[in-house]
This record gives structure tokens, sequence and C-alpha cells, in this order.
């Protein structure tokens, strides 16, 4: 198991001295040349193909380097880029959702949110702080602890021409919101023939945190996966938290944004105009070669960290952020399956009919021609999370097992 | 003002045709006579007691909704509680409800609609006694027993019936069926097969008329939703979580409660602890009033006064309507376990016979006007089934759509164009 390769200069001594590695040389001699610079300090600026966007129409937008050690609280350089024509202002992941909810609430007076201690505790995760005194008690609604009928409350507002926002305070809580989210959310646009949209936001944070114990660390998009009519995204930095949230409240599809519990603290530079991300497409995160290495929230970091080795080591993954897990952006993916031909997934679901597992076999149906070996899916144990802390870290997956399973899949 | 509709006089002096001390004798363990826990000991109890009520009622004033719904004073001259436009359109809704259901039932057994369908015979009083109040704008949610909810809303016969054909040209295109009932015309919001889970919807819909007028600004926005369940709904969570909210936030809403005793073969008696359901408003802070739902007048007296309360923006109101089905609960209950004393007794309570009997003695009506009542739904009901069977199933390229209000939510597929772009994709299949 690979875990000690990170210095810079130790790469090319190391890949060919190690046992495992068949590498092909020609590859070897390419990689250096087409992988990224890693250059110490980058900050995160993302061009765009233009100044002025409002739609993120560009997934393939090249981004520098991240440089993350570990998904919480990263302190990038402030230092702006010079290829950026707008300064931008920084913020944290919690703000950027803020900032985008705060944006549609003043665009539009029919937006609302409801949860639980989402007014005048300014949410759990502060999400929503100062809303409730800027639009006040009844478009912020502190609801009381009902998710089901608070959820079935948003559906019914949704369906009579509010756009409502609701907050699960922890994903895991949204389990007392399935009846509601399966029965009335997904499926009431069909059995109404029509006559009814629900523009509802469902938000919540999930995933495992540090050591919260089984119930606070669930992943509910593999439960909610399968229900018909819902469209499901997960936000992985302030660009596309607050490009998500955005695009969100303006579909008239029913939404479910999964947030992650360790992602709220990052920060990044983002762009001051008025930008959306689109619902249903990836984010390019880093092109390459090699392998296509696909993930989602907070596993991009671990995905990323191991870029920097596999980098070190001559590889050059390309990493994409599915961003949307329902419905699948199979362009995107489709492109790099065919360029690369060798696929990893890497996803915090468990394994048992995850996220992964309906991707693993999208993938196989739509490009099995293009695959020269079976897909690889790293997924979290199928254990509920234990609180200690050594049990939790073996229980997701870590950058060392993303790094050997690239380079089981590149023999 | 004092209406009868504050929590404290309601505790005091309950509104009820039952007198409550009387019937609560602590439950037994059932002996080889009397199998059920206490059924059979109410129901002659009940019998009794009604009994008094249909005398009362044949002498053509009615006592019993004058003492509560407003003070006790002597009135000079019975007054009667509806014109005559008004009784006819009430018997021309309830003959349309009870006619509907007939069909329904024929239909059902010829082999032109399947599933669950289940029927509302017995208690179009309490349809006909709150619906008739509303206007246009006012929502209506039902659960999965929703015909007659939606013939007394407005959605036309010839819509129902199609959709319970499975016809395209049903209200919703033959994808609900009989459990899903919808109009976004009528403003009718379901229709739902789970119980208790149209109830927090309705409480949403009523939120929403809140929030027009609080914080929209529409300041003429008074709409009231009804949302109507069962006795066996009032034991799900769902049903008291909103109740809480509702009081709370003091939303327009009035929360009907269809007491028929029976939640398919769970008598209501053996499901609660504490049967009667009115009481659990005040509970919550809001009036608990409790009707006889076999009488569409005093239906109607009760839901004028809970209406009006949620339009003044006072706040919801809970009512337990006392009914019965007279069929099983669905076409496929054999509807063995009811008591036939049981059942003879809530038929000769019918709703429309009382109303009819009201109206002739009253003088608001003949026979032979309401003959012509009759026969106009018969052909009414005549050509919405023809109109149904004459209408086209729905073809294959309807699946896909309403699935999403945007179909982009399909997603993009591989050549990077989205799904619903592609013409083929109604002819394809849904999955990634």
């Amino acid at each position: 198991m690979a875990t000690g390769f990170h210095g810079v200069g130790a790469a090319v001594a190391a890949l060919s001295s190690s046992p495992s590695n068949s590498f092909d040389s020609k590859k070897l001699l390419c990689s250096p040349r087409r992988s990224f610079p890693v250059r110490k300090g980058a900050s995160f600026v993302a061009d765009r193909s233009d100044g002025s966007v409002n739609l993120d129409l560009n997934p393939k937008a090249r981004r520098a380097q991240q440089l993350i050690v570990n998904a919480v609280a990263n302190k990038a350089d402030s230092s702006p880029a010079s290829s950026s024509s707008k300064p931008g202002h920084e913020l944290l992941l919690f703000e950027a959702l803020r900032e985008g909810l705060e944006e549609e609430m003043d665009r539009d007076p029919r937006v609302c949110v409801m949860g639980e201690d989402v007014g005048h505790y300014g949410g759990s995760y502060k999400v929503t702080r100062g809303l409730a005194e800027k639009f006040g008690d009844l478009r912020v609604l502190d609801t009381p602890i009902a998710e089901n009928s608070f959820t079935g409350m948003g559906i019914g507002a949704a369906m009579t021409g509010l756009r409502p926002v609701v907050e699960g305070m922890n994903m895991g809580f949204l389990l007392l919101a399935f009846n509601q989210i399966s029965n009335n959310c997904g499926m009431l646009h069909y059995t109404s023939g029509g006559q009814f949209t629900i523009p509802i936001v469902i938000r919540g944070p999930g995933g495992v945190g540090r050591q919260l114990g089984a119930e606070h660390s669930q992943r509910l998009e593999s439960y909610f996966q399968s229900i018909p009519g819902i469209q499901m995204v997960a936000c992985s930095t302030p660009y596309n938290a607050k490009g998500l949230m955005k695009a969100a409240i303006r579909s008239e599809n029913p939404v479910i944004l999964f947030e992650h519990v360790l992602l709220y603290n990052l920060k990044e530079r983002i762009p001051d105009e008025d930008y959306i991300c689109n619902l249903e497409e990836a984010e390019m995160v880093r092109p390459g070669e090699h392998v296509t290495i696909l993930t989602y929230s907070r596993m991009r970091y671990h995905v990323m960290q191991a870029a920097k080795t596999l980098v070190n080591k001559g590889y050059d993954p390309e990493v994409i952020d599915i961003r949307s897990l329902k419905p699948f952006d199979l362009h995107t993916i489709g492109n790099s399956v065919k360029k690369t031909h060798r696929v990893l997934i890497v996803e915090e679901c468990m394994r048992t009919g995850g996220i992964g597992a309906s991707l693993t076999a999208a993938i196989t149906e739509n490009f099995h021609d293009y695959l020269d070996t079976p897909i690889m899916c790293l997924s979290s144990q199928d254990v509920p999370t234990p609180y200690a802390g050594t049990l939790e870290e073996w229980t997701v997956v870590q950058p060392a097992q993303i790094v050997t399973a690239v380079e089981q899949l590149c023999k | 003002m004092a209406t009868a509709f504050s929590a404290p006089k309601f505790a005091a002096q309950p509104f009820t045709t039952i007198s409550p001390t009387s019937q609560h004798k602590p439950l037994k363990i059932p002996t080889a006579a009397s199998p059920f826990l206490g059924s059979t000991r109410k129901l002659l109890r009940l019998s009794s007691s009604s009994q008094l009520n249909l005398r009362r009622r044949s002498s053509g004033s009615v006592f019993a909704v004058s003492d509560v719904v407003k003070e006790k004073k002597p009135t000079p001259i019975p007054s009667l509680l509806i014109t005559k436009e008004e009784g006819l359109e009430l018997y021309e809704d309830m003959v349309l409800g009870r006619s509907f259901e007939d069909m329904c039932a024929q239909m059902y057994y010829r082999g032109k609609m399947f599933g669950f369908v289940h029927l509302y015979n017995g208690q179009e009083a309490v349809s006909t006694g709150f619906i008739k109040l509303l206007k246009q704008q006012d929502s209506v949610v039902s659960t999965y027993r929703d015909h007659v909810h939606a013939l007394s809303k407005g959605v036309p016969a010839r819509a129902v019936m199609s959709e319970l054909f499975g016809k395209t040209t049903g209200c919703c295109r033959g994808q609900g069926g009989s459990m899903h009932m919808f109009s976004s015309e009528h403003n009718l919001i379901g229709g739902f097969a789970f119980i208790g889970e149209g109830i927090p919807v309705a409480t949403g819909a009523a939120f929403t008329s809140k929030y027009k007028r609080e914080v929209l600004k529409e300041a003429d926005c008074d709409h009231v939703t009804l949302a109507f369940f069962g006795d066996g709904t009032c034991n799900n969570g769902q049903f008291f979580e909103c109740l809480n909210m509702a009081a709370l936030w003091k939303l327009p809403i009035v929360f009907v409660v269809e007491n028929n005793l029976w939640a398919i073969g769970m008598s209501h008696l053996r499901a609660t602890s504490d049967p009667q359901i009115y009481k659990k408003g005040p509970a919550f802070g809001m009036p608990g009033v409790h009707v006889d739902g076999m009488d569409v007048l005093k239906v109607r007296e009760v839901a004028k006064e809970a209406i009006a309360r949620a339009r003044r923006g006072e706040g919801p109101t809970l009512v337990e309507c006392e009914t019965y089905r007279f069929r099983g609960h669905s076409l496929a209950d054999p509807d063995e376990l009811r008591d036939p004393t049981e059942k003879a007794h809530y038929a000769a309570r019918d709703p429309i016979t009382a109303l009819k009997k009201y109206l002739i003695e009253n003088n608001l009506s003949g026979e032979a006007e309401l003959k012509a009542i009759d026969k106009k739904i018969d052909e009414l009901l005549e050509d919405a089934v023809e109109f149904a069977d004459e209408s086209p199933l729905p073809p294959r390229s309807q699946l896909l759509e309403n699935v999403f209000a945007d179909p982009k939510g399909f997603g993009i597929g591989p050549d990077g164009r989205y799904r619903c772009e592609d013409p083929k994709f109604t002819q394809g299949t849904a999955h990634v």
C-alpha cells in the first residue's frame, strides 16, 4: 500500500522500483509533460470562458490544481489570479449557500424557508443566519420538530404557489419525511396529470462527520435515488454550492440538495456577478488521460489528495465531480470514459445500493465497449458509522485506498 | 363575539347528540356473547338518542343546531335553515354523489375500472354540507375516498368517470386513478392513498393562503382549506403534528373528521384510547366540534361557522362528523364484520332521505321537482359513462410525460443533448 509518496522529487525513482507497478514506459515518459504542475500555494480561481456568465455552461473549465490536505477549514491564499477579470469575493461554503438563498429570496418573494431552528437560531450550520431578521418569521419559518409534516407542508405550499426551501437539520432526519418525499414530492406532478408542480428544494447536511455517531452520519442519497420525479445534486465547493442552490430554487422540479457536514468551512473566491450551476451537469475538476475518477461531495477532496500522490507517481487521473446524483451527466462522464477507458468511482455512500452501484450500471450499459477493464467502485463499508475515531476512519474511503485502486486499474 | 367555538365553552358543553358520560363505560374483556369490545353495546345507546333526534327534526325546527351556533334565545317563529335554491342545490349534490358511487360499483363489476375503489355512500352530507359553502379558490384535500369530494368541488362527472376508467380525458389524464383525484382549476389538491399524508399538504395550502395575505400583501386573500380524513387517521402522527402547526400559526384550515366508526375492519373503539375525536382539538388550542354527519343541515351550520372563523384569520377548527358508509371499505371488502343492526340503524338515517323529507315538509319543494332532479342526475351519469367509454386510452408516449415539470430532469444523454430533446425519447426508456 503506497502511503508514503508525497514528495515531488521521489516520483520517478519510486515508480521504477515499485514491484507492483508494471507501468507502460511510454506513458511514463508522457506523463510529466501532461500532468499539471504542482504549485504550492495555488489559490482557488476558476477560469471562466468569459467574464459575465449566468450559466456554468462550460463544465470543463480548467481549474488550477488545488492543494487540499484535509477537507476541513482550508485556508487558501487569497491572492487573486491575474486571469480573473472581476475580483470576486472570498467566503466559506455555508456563507455561499446563504448568499445564494438570500439572493433568490430577494429576487422572488415566493421563496421561503422552513425548518427547525432556521429562523431565530440562524440554522444549525448558520446557513440561514440573519435571514429571519431580514425577511420575517413567516418567510423563514421555525417549525416544530415534525419532519414528515413540515416537509408535507412545504409540498402543499409548493403546489399552491410558493417556492419553499425545506431544511433538514441533518439529512438523516429526513428519513422521517420519507413518506412525504417519496409519495408526494416525487409523485404528485405525475399522479395529478401535470396539474400541480412542486418547485421545492429540500436541503441539509449529511455524510460522515467527526465522530458524530451512526445516526448523524448517514448518506441518504442512496435511499432517495430511486424515487421517480425528483432530482438530486451534491455540492462540494463554495462556487457550486451557491450555483446549485440558486439553480435548485429556480427549478420547477423538486430538488434535493445534499451538503456535507465537513465542507461548510471551505473557503473560496467566487464571482460577484449572478451565476447558477446547471443542475444536470457534472464538473470537470482535473482533466487527465489515464483514468477517470468519478466522485462527489467530500470524497472529491480525498480524490484530489490522492491525485497529488498519483501525479507524483506519474499517473494522470481525470477527476470529475459528478454533482448531479440523479440524473447522471452521461455526456461528461461518457466523454471521459471514451478518453481514458478506465473508471474508478469514489463515493461516501455504502457499497450496497449506493450511487456508485447505479453509476457502475449506467456506465457499463452505455459505454461498455470503451472500457479496458471492469469499473472499480470504492464505497464506504456497509456498517453503521462507528463512533470511535479509528473505526470511523476505516469506514470511509481514504486517499491511500484511492491511490492503490488507480495503480491496480492502470496495471 | 361569543361563538360556540371558544374552546373552554366547548369542554363544558359538548355539542353532541349522544350524551358523552353514558357511553364510556370501562371496556370489559369480551365474552363469548359479545366478541367485539363495546361496539354493539354502544350502538344500542346511539339508536335511542338519535331516534330522539329524528323525531325532533320531523317537527320542523332543528333545535340541536340552534342551541350551539347561536345563543339560546327564544325564537318566535321556527326559522328555516336554507332557502329553496340552497335546498335544491344540496339535494342535487348529494344525489349526484350517491348515484355516481352506485354507478362506479356497477362499472367495477362490469370490468370497466380496476384496483382499489372506495365508495362514499352514506357520507354525502359531510361532503355536500362543507364543500358547497366554499369559493372556487378555496382548497379541498381528501383521501382515497375522494370521488364525491371531487364532484362537490365542481370537477365534472365526465372527468372523474374517465379518470376511473383510466382514460386520457380523465381529470388526471388517467395517471392518478380512483385514489388520486386532482384538479388545479377547482383547487382539489388530492386524492391520497396513504392515510394522513394529505393533512400536511392541506396545512401547506393553508400556509400559502396566510403567506399570500401577510407576506405578498394580497390583502383580500382569505382562501380556506378543508382537510377531509377518517377516524383511523386520527391516530396517526401526521394528524397531531398538523393540528399543532395549524393552531400555532393560526392557519385558515378546517380539519373535518369523517368518523364512520370503521377503518376497514378495525372498529374505531378498538383502535382509540379516547374515541371522542373532537376533544383532541382543545388539546392543541383549537375548538373541537362534534356534529351529526348524517344531517346535511347540521353539518352546514357547523361548517359555516368553522369556515368563517378561518376566513377571519382566527385559526383552525376540528370538526368531527359522525357518519357511516353504507358499503364496505372498498369494493374488495366483503364487509362481514359490521353488525347488521348497526347498518340498519344508519340506513334509517340516510341523509338524502332526510333532506328530502325536510324539503317537502317545509314546503321548499315537491316530489315532482325532486324526481326531476333525480332524472337529471341519471342522465348526467349516463352521459359521463358514455363519454368515458368512448374516450381513448393513454398512448405509450404519455408514459414519461409529467414525471418532471421540467423534463430536463431526465438528464443529459451520452450525445450531449438533454434526453428530453430527443424526439424518440418518449418511445424509449427513462432510465439512464
